[in-house]
């Protein structure tokens, strides 16, 4: 880290808004930042969000129970259109989880220091998220209570799973995706909940934290092999935040569906996860900044950043839809054609438009600098983006299989109320998780921030 | 079917030689002709009983069960130890009505059944097992009289279990009888099969036929004899009704005085469904010779009065007509849907494929020139097809008559009429002897006496249209029979009614007020399947044996006789109309089985003629003096042997054929008075078309046309769920009836959905559905509210209605579905006619629907290539019918060396020439396949589960489109997309080519389904089998595995048909011949349009249809190899006619 800071610093006095606030020392940011966690008052609003996000949270069990239950018939899936909420939620879930491992190790090997702000809240979202995702695929099938098949389970049947399926390069590919990240999480947390051991006043806390903290005691060895771990972590980690959407692309890609069969779905979708990811880093940014009081640690200058990089990613979405249609074109196509032509002008047409509006149209305002320097207008267009995202998978999964090849075969679909419940109870279940987070956990990087303060610098040239 | 061919030539001479009998009857069908009093014969548990009526001897109750846990399964043994001898249970029902007998019926699992895994517990678990089984199969108690079936095909001596047998049988529909095979699994009918010796089937079956199983184990079928809706006894019924019955006979036989006016028919009355049983007829017939005041009336809600009535104006006579499609070049029908309904639909749909079929030795085709008031599948496959109003029906046949020189005055009021007229009479004239003009059932009279007028004016008679004497036993107009009833009764002229079979307070004329009516006879008695409405106003309902149960005989439209032999004992002790009959002529123990063979053993007698009626006084005074169970008639059947020798052989031939043989109806010289000789000259003067009378003119207005449902007939199927399901040839609709109209009438009405100035159907927002416009239908003062459906092809101001729905006591499945279209049809326009009111009410309707899109030439759809078609002339262009566009497979595309298939490679040839849409291949893969009905909700949300469908097409116009009917059931791609993305492996490659779906691997991702190019996967969503309902248990195939929910199901070709020849064939170290296999779709289709074989042996059927240029596969272009093909569909219009 050290090291980093060293590279980075003419930038930092180069660019005018800085990384982090001024007058923080090492005792203040560290208070600042324990003392959420380790508060013994809990503010009202925590309360408020805590409780609907636990009815929410409730309610997905609830949805969940009557699921198993009864069958997937309950929400409004039919033939021809096999898929539709459930894997249109993970996906968007899944793009979602993106920003988090994109900020904690791509960013950390490009060395950005202002990731330094947003990184642990990035990658706790990053966590629940993929919770929330991972619990879809699992829930989606008719026999949830077999879906263990899905892995190489060794069994005296010698039955295997079908490797050919890109349902089963999902499965390892969010298995190892949820697993590197949540080590990545763990491991950076590490040391501030060694801080925080050592920090808190109650008993309970101080065991808990000291058993989680693992022993750290902040030696030269114990940082060394920190410094290590998180580098091989980043590194296995980044070419996961490329392929873990990539595989998601292919299980349409590889289908043979007008408007999945795409070989731009790839990239198309890792951008689009991306631009969903920082779009929900911000939503949860904003609020939480305000709330605790962290401009300070999540300065204008993240909120700008993120902007930006939403900005590329869009177009690079918007690229794709531009592609898409352009395609279709020119494959003269009939069934690619009829496909985007009924994405246009056929009965969902209303939600193509306003996917068109929320991925493409808005955040073209990310261009002004009025709108970047506007916290509220940020905000917003961090909203549409995330509905913009969710309507993007709805637009490819049930408008292309809503009327694929034959007519005879063509249907209509409507979400039911269960698959809304389903869809807002996952929502509970994140801002629950989230909750939690922010109320026990360090939500910023305390010693990471600590090393790109002005002081850390000087010792560092001192040294 | 070549299977059950091949076994028959083998089971056949073993009897033949008056060797042993092919089967133990005693081993196969319990004994349906126990005296009903006693319970032993009403078959708790069919299964038990079946098995092995001894099961009960080797465990009788009281020894097989510990009395120590004090299971109540002994209780209730204990009970009936204590009730034995007098004092019988008044009926089963009563002691299935107890508490505990309640509870062992519906546990699952015996008590302490769960406790199995421990040895002590799973020892008792075996003994209650057995007790239960023996509870339920006491029917050992009584002697089993000795009732001999014979099984269709196979050795006597052996059933093997997990092998079915075929036996014989005919279902009668409406009266007429189509010849079946019904296969029996242990001596369970599980699924119906044709009889390709029976002239009505010739192998093939109808969507009824097929669905009967399923009628059979309808759990809400009457289970009870009621009297005013309580539970009662066989027994208490006859001793109710032999008062009533000896009164009237008395009455009879007293010289009647002045003051008693017996003119109009005395006081008691028979209501019958038309019949055709030789049996049926001698009984009543002997009956009414008893009470010579009794009066038989018939009914039938789509009877085929206009038929009988049509003839006796043409010939003075009733006749019977007997077409012979497969000789005739040229087809005019008249409103007839003679390829779909009516008796001899599956034969005349062979007929008629078979002389139109083309191939490579025959390239001539017949043609069909349908003018027609609906949309029907003969005429949606027609050559040439003019919609017009009903009533203007009569008019295009005089203008086609009187273009054919007679000099008639036409009268169509269609500017496209005189055109057509000209046309079809100079192909008419051109195919003189091998044309057939028929007329449809709903048309009237006139224009069935026109249409023989112009037979006998092509000289087709004799040739191919041919009448013999009627098939009906009393034809009559049941029309006027039902009125002249319903006046009866009006009077209070009818103290007994017997109403056999029918629902006459459902489906009577609204004018005829039967429900109120009805209540003015004293004593009124049901016999029926259900207990219905009209048993609901009925004091007694008898519930009635299934043809499956039943001994009975039947005749078929050529008037071939089939003995009706039982596949099972009654499941719910139901009685046959044989027995009630005996009843009234107090013979009340006998059972239907002496009653049918008596009559035929008399008839055997008398050298094959009907035995003369007489009276039966002297033995009803006997009788009546003496106790009832004295009645066992001497002839019963323990006859000796060596007297009835030859009857025996006749006898077993006769149920193993299923058919007796010569009892075809013998071709009568009818002919209608004078015959055409050329086009201007006549050698005797045309019968003056003015004595028929003058078409009413045709009122402007909208008109009203009724007609049979294609699926649940006149209402009887209503509470069969397959047929509920079963999408409408052509709407595609399930569980509901709706008003079909034009679209040209809808936008006049202003109902629909308004597309480019088009009205069409609303789509809904979730799978199938479609939100309907509902409006009031006023007709005659009556109303009644239905949903409106737009049908392309509907003639203009007509509303076909269907009836058969809204039922109010079908049953779970069939109540409160549809609307009432009998509560607007009068005795005076049964069929159509005009004056008919539309309001809109302004609120809307949600019909379920298989299918919401139907066109395939808009702009986006013509280059798919979905459906090739052509003319005659266009194939000898085109040879492979294929659009120009159409890009070269790039079949070899592929970088992986080709799969070779050494063995067999089995495939599948459609030929959309030959599908009529007719769906008995839907239904009949349902019942192969244990498919489950799911519920009109469900096929709302787009969730049916057919494994195989029916896509119908339009083309060109919305007034009169050219339909297609395309079978699609899973294409068994040899590159199967399915397959590849399962991250199960559970829909792999066989090593035959068959794309096999593991049920038992599916954790139901529903990949495969989005994958499929043709959607011909149906996943269960939800559970819809019922695993709890024990009748239903009993109608599966065994050899089917009954899916849960949440897995994938599909067609796989009957995998379990191919795997049973296979392993016959590796018996005998051969292959499986071509033809041994037929899958279930087809071996039910009548018109041969489905080929299954292996495509591997270069001269297999299928292998040759393959062949043919104008094969395709469906979606080739995505490189998906189907084994399923296609042949293009060609149409043989007239070139006269072409540029119309």
């Amino acid at each position: 880290m050290q090291d980093d800071s060293k590279s980075i610093t003419p930038d930092r006095t180069i660019s005018p808004p800085s990384v982090l606030g001024e007058g923080l020392t090492f005792a203040s940011v560290t208070d600042k930042i324990s003392t959420i966690a380790l508060s013994k008052r809990t503010p009202l609003w925590w309360f408020v969000g805590a409780g609907v996000s636990f009815s929410l949270a409730m309610l997905l069990f609830y949805t969940i129970g009557y699921l198993v239950l009864t069958g997937i018939g309950i929400w409004g899936n039919n033939i021809p259109v096999g898929w539709a909420w459930d894997i249109i939620n993970f996906v968007w879930w899944i793009g979602i989880g993106h920003a988090g491992t994109l900020i904690s190790a791509i960013l950390l090997l490009l060395r950005q220091q202002w990731r330094t702000s947003i990184n642990r809240f990035a990658e706790a979202m990053t966590l629940f998220a993929v919770a929330s995702a991972g619990l879809f695929p699992l829930l989606h099938t008719g026999r949830p209570w077999l879906a263990y098949w899905m892995f190489p389970v060794p069994n005296t049947m010698g039955l295997w799973p079908q490797f050919r399926s890109p349902l089963i390069w999902d499965v390892f590919a969010i298995s190892t995706y949820a697993s590197i990240s949540a080590l990545f999480w763990f491991v950076g947390l590490i040391p501030d909940l060694a801080t925080l051991r050592d920090k808190s006043k109650n008993q309970a806390a101080k065991i808990v934290y000291g058993m989680l903290a693992m022993g750290w005691r902040g030696s030269a060895r114990h940082w060394h092999r920190y410094e290590t771990t998180t580098l091989l972590l980043a590194g296995i980690a980044t070419p996961l935040v490329i392929s873990v959407h990539t595989i998601v692309s292919f299980d349409f890609a590889v289908g043979v569906i007008p408007g999945w069969h795409a070989t731009i779905f790839p990239p198309y979708f890792v951008a689009g996860a991306i631009y969903a990811g920082f779009a929900m880093v911000l939503l949860l940014a904003i609020p939480l900044r305000k709330l605790y009081g962290l401009e300070d640690y999540i300065t204008m200058r993240h909120i700008r950043n993120m902007s930006k990089i939403m900005l590329a990613t869009g177009l690079i979405v918007a690229y794709g839809y531009m592609m898409e249609t352009f395609t279709a074109w020119y494959s003269s196509n009939t069934y690619e054609e009829f496909m985007i032509k009924n994405r246009f002008f056929g009965p969902y047409a209303a939600q193509y438009w306003t996917l068109i509006f929320c991925n493409v149209v808005a955040p073209q305002l990310l261009w002004l600098k009025r709108v970047r320097h506007s916290i509220a207008a940020v905000f917003v267009v961090s909203l549409i983006v995330s509905v913009g995202m969710w309507l993007e998978r709805f637009i490819i999964i049930v408008v292309s299989l809503q009327r694929d090849f034959l007519p005879s075969s063509w249907g209509m679909y409507q979400a039911t109320k269960w698959d809304w419940s389903m869809f807002l109870g996952t929502i509970g279940l994140f801002l629950s998780l989230m909750f939690l987070f922010v109320r026990f956990l360090p939500m910023i990087s305390i010693f990471e921030i600590r090393g790109i303060l002005p002081q850390a610098e000087v010792k560092e040239s001192e040294g | 079917m070549g299977e059950l061919v091949q076994l028959r030539r083998i089971a056949k001479p073993s009897f033949e030689d008056g060797g042993q009998a092919p089967l133990d009857p005693q081993s196969s069908i319990p004994d349906p002709r126990t005296p009903n009093p006693d319970p032993q014969s009403s078959t708790l548990d069919p299964r038990s009983s079946i098995l092995n009526p001894q099961s009960s001897i080797l465990n009788p109750p009281s020894s097989i069960l510990d009395p120590q846990p004090a299971s109540r399964i002994a209780a209730i043994s204990a009970r009936l130890e204590a009730k034995r001898g007098k004092h019988y249970w008044r009926s089963l029902e009563e002691l299935a009505d107890s508490e505990e007998f309640q509870e062992v019926l519906h546990r699952e699992f015996p008590e302490n059944a769960t406790e199995w895994n421990d040895p002590a517990g799973r020892r008792k678990f075996l003994k209650l097992m057995g007790a239960s089984l023996a509870l339920a199969g006491f029917a050992a108690c009584t002697r089993q009289p000795a009732e001999q079936i014979l099984p269709y095909v196979r050795q006597p001596e052996e059933i093997v279990p997990g092998r079915p047998l075929f036996f014989a049988t005919a279902m009668p529909l409406a009266g007429y009888a189509i010849g079946l095979l019904a296969e029996s699994h242990e001596g369970r009918p599980t699924k119906i099969e044709g009889n390709k010796d029976h002239p009505a089937s010739l192998g093939a079956t109808d969507v009824y036929s097929q669905a009967s199983v399923l009628g059979l184990y309808d759990p809400d079928r009457s289970q009870s004899l009621t009297n005013l809706g309580e539970i009662s006894t066989w027994s208490a019924f006859l001793g109710a009704i032999r008062p009533q019955v000896e009164a009237q006979r008395a009455l009879a036989s007293q010289p009647s005085p002045a003051s008693q006016p017996l003119a109009g028919g005395g006081g008691l009355r028979i209501l019958t469904e038309t019949v055709t049983s030789p049996t049926l007829e001698y009984q009543i017939k002997t009956l009414l010779a008893t009470i010579p005041t009794a009066k038989w009336h018939q009914y039938d809600p789509a009877g085929r009065d206009n038929v009988r009535e049509g003839a006796k104006l043409a010939f003075g006579q009733y006749a019977n007509t007997v077409y012979h499609f497969d000789k005739a070049d040229v087809v005019l029908s008249l409103d007839s849907d003679f390829l779909a309904s009516g008796p001899g639909s599956v034969r005349y749909a062979r007929d008629f494929a078979n002389k139109r079929r083309l191939s490579e030795e025959k390239h001539e085709m017949n043609r069909l020139y349908v003018v027609e008031s609906c949309v029907t599948s003969t005429g949606s496959i027609a050559d040439h097809r003019l919609p017009v109003r009903a009533s203007e029906v009569e008019g295009v046949a005089r203008e086609i008559f009187g273009k054919l020189g007679t000099g008639q005055p036409g009268a169509s009021n269609k500017p496209e009429g005189e055109k057509w007229a000209e046309a079809i009479a100079n192909d008419l004239d051109k195919h003189r002897g091998s044309s057939i003009v028929v007329a449809g059932d709903s048309q009237p009279a006139n224009v069935h006496s026109i249409a023989h007028v112009m037979n006998g004016a092509l000289g087709n008679i004799g040739k191919t249209v041919i009448y013999t004497d009627p098939v009906e036993a009393n034809p009559v107009d049941g029309n006027s029979s039902l009125r002249e009833l319903a006046n009866d009764m009006e009077a209070g002229k009818v103290d007994l009614l017997l109403i056999v079979g029918g629902n006459p307070v459902y489906d009577a004329h609204a004018d005829l007020d039967f429900g109120e009516r009805i209540r003015k006879v004293k004593l009124r008695i049901h016999l029926s399947l259900y207990n219905d409405e009209t048993s609901e106003l009925c004091q007694w309902h008898v519930p009635e044996a299934h043809y499956l149960e039943s001994w009975s005989d039947a005749r078929a439209f050529d008037g071939t006789v089939s003995i009706i032999q039982p596949l099972i004992a009654p499941l719910y002790s139901g009685k046959t109309a044989h027995e009630v009959l005996a009843a009234f002529m107090n013979e009340p123990e006998r059972a239907s089985y002496d009653i049918v063979r008596d009559y035929w053993m008399k008839r055997y007698a008398a050298g094959g003629q009907p035995p003369p009626i007489k009276a039966q006084a002297a033995t009803a005074q006997k009788t009546a003096s003496g106790s009832g169970s004295s009645a066992q008639p001497a002839t019963s059947g323990q006859a000796p042997q060596s007297a009835t020798g030859g009857f025996e052989a006749f006898w077993r031939k006769s149920l193993h054929d299923g058919v007796v043989g010569k009892t075809a109806a013998p071709i009568k010289p009818f002919a209608p008075t004078g015959i055409l000789n050329s086009r201007s000259a006549f050698s005797t003067p045309l019968p003056d078309l003015t004595q028929f009378t003058q078409p009413p003119p045709s009122k402007p207005g909208l008109e009203i046309v009724f007609r049979a449902d294609p699926t649940v007939f006149d209402g009887r199927f209503a509470n069969n769920g397959w047929l509920q399901e079963l999408p409408k040839p052509l709407s595609k609709l399930t569980w509901d009836n709706a008003a079909i109209i034009s679209p040209a009438t809808a936008s006049r009405l202003g109902v629909g959905k308004d597309v480019n100035g088009l009205a069409t159907n609303k789509i809904g927002n979730i799978g199938g559905d479609i939100i309907a416009d509902e409006v009031e239908l006023e007709y005659q003062g009556r109303k009644v509210r239905a949903p409106v459906y737009i049908l392309p092809g509907q003639p203009d101001d007509s509303v076909t209605v269907h009836l058969g729905y809204g039922r109010t006591k079908a049953g779970r499945v069939g109540n409160d579905a549809g609307f009432n279209a009998y509560a607007i049809r009068t005795s005076d326009a049964p069929w159509f006619g005009s004056g008919l009111q539309i309001t809109k009410t302004g609120t809307t309707y949600t019909l379920a629907a298989t299918q919401i899109h139907h066109a395939i030439d808009t702009e986006d759809l013509k280059a798919r290539d979905i459906v090739r078609s052509g003319s005659l002339a266009e194939l000898k262009k085109n040879p492979t019918l294929a659009p120009e566009h159409t890009r070269e497979e790039h079949g070899a595309g592929s970088l992986f060396p080709k799969w070779e298939y050494k063995d067999y490679a089995w495939g599948m040839s459609i030929d959309m020439s030959s599908c009529i849409g007719c769906s008995a291949c839907v239904v009949a893969c349902q019942a192969e396949n244990n498919i489950p009905v799911v519920g009109k909700e469900q096929v709302a949300r787009s969730r049916e589960m057919h494994w195989l469908r029916i896509d119908s097409y339009y083309k060109g116009s919305e007034n009169n489109p050219e339909t297609y009917f395309q079978p699609v059931l899973c294409q068994q791609c040899e590159d199967a997309p399915c397959e590849l993305v399962c991250p199960v492996a559970a829909t792999v490659h066989s090593s035959e080519g068959l794309n096999d779906m593991v049920y038992n691997r599916c954790v139901g991702t529903r990949y495969c389904s989005n994958n499929c190019p043709y959607k011909v996967r149906r996943f269960n969503f939800l559970l819809y089998q019922d695993f709890y309902t024990a009748s239903l248990k009993m109608m599966r195939n065994p050899d089917v595995s009954v899916r849960s929910r949440g897995v994938m199901e599909k067609c796989t070709y009957c995998v379990q048909r191919i795997q049973k020849a296979k392993i016959e064939s590796q018996k005998e170290d051969r292959q499986v011949r071509d033809g041994e296999i037929a899958t279930a779709c087809e071996a039910a289709c009548p018109t041969q349009a489905i080929v299954f074989g292996n495509i591997n042996d270069p001269a297999s059927r299928v292998s040759k249809l393959k062949k043919e240029e104008r094969n395709y596969s469906l979606l080739g272009e995505l490189n998906t190899k189907p084994r399923t093909t296609y042949l293009g569909v060609v149409r043989n219009p007239n070139p006269e006619l072409e540029h119309a």
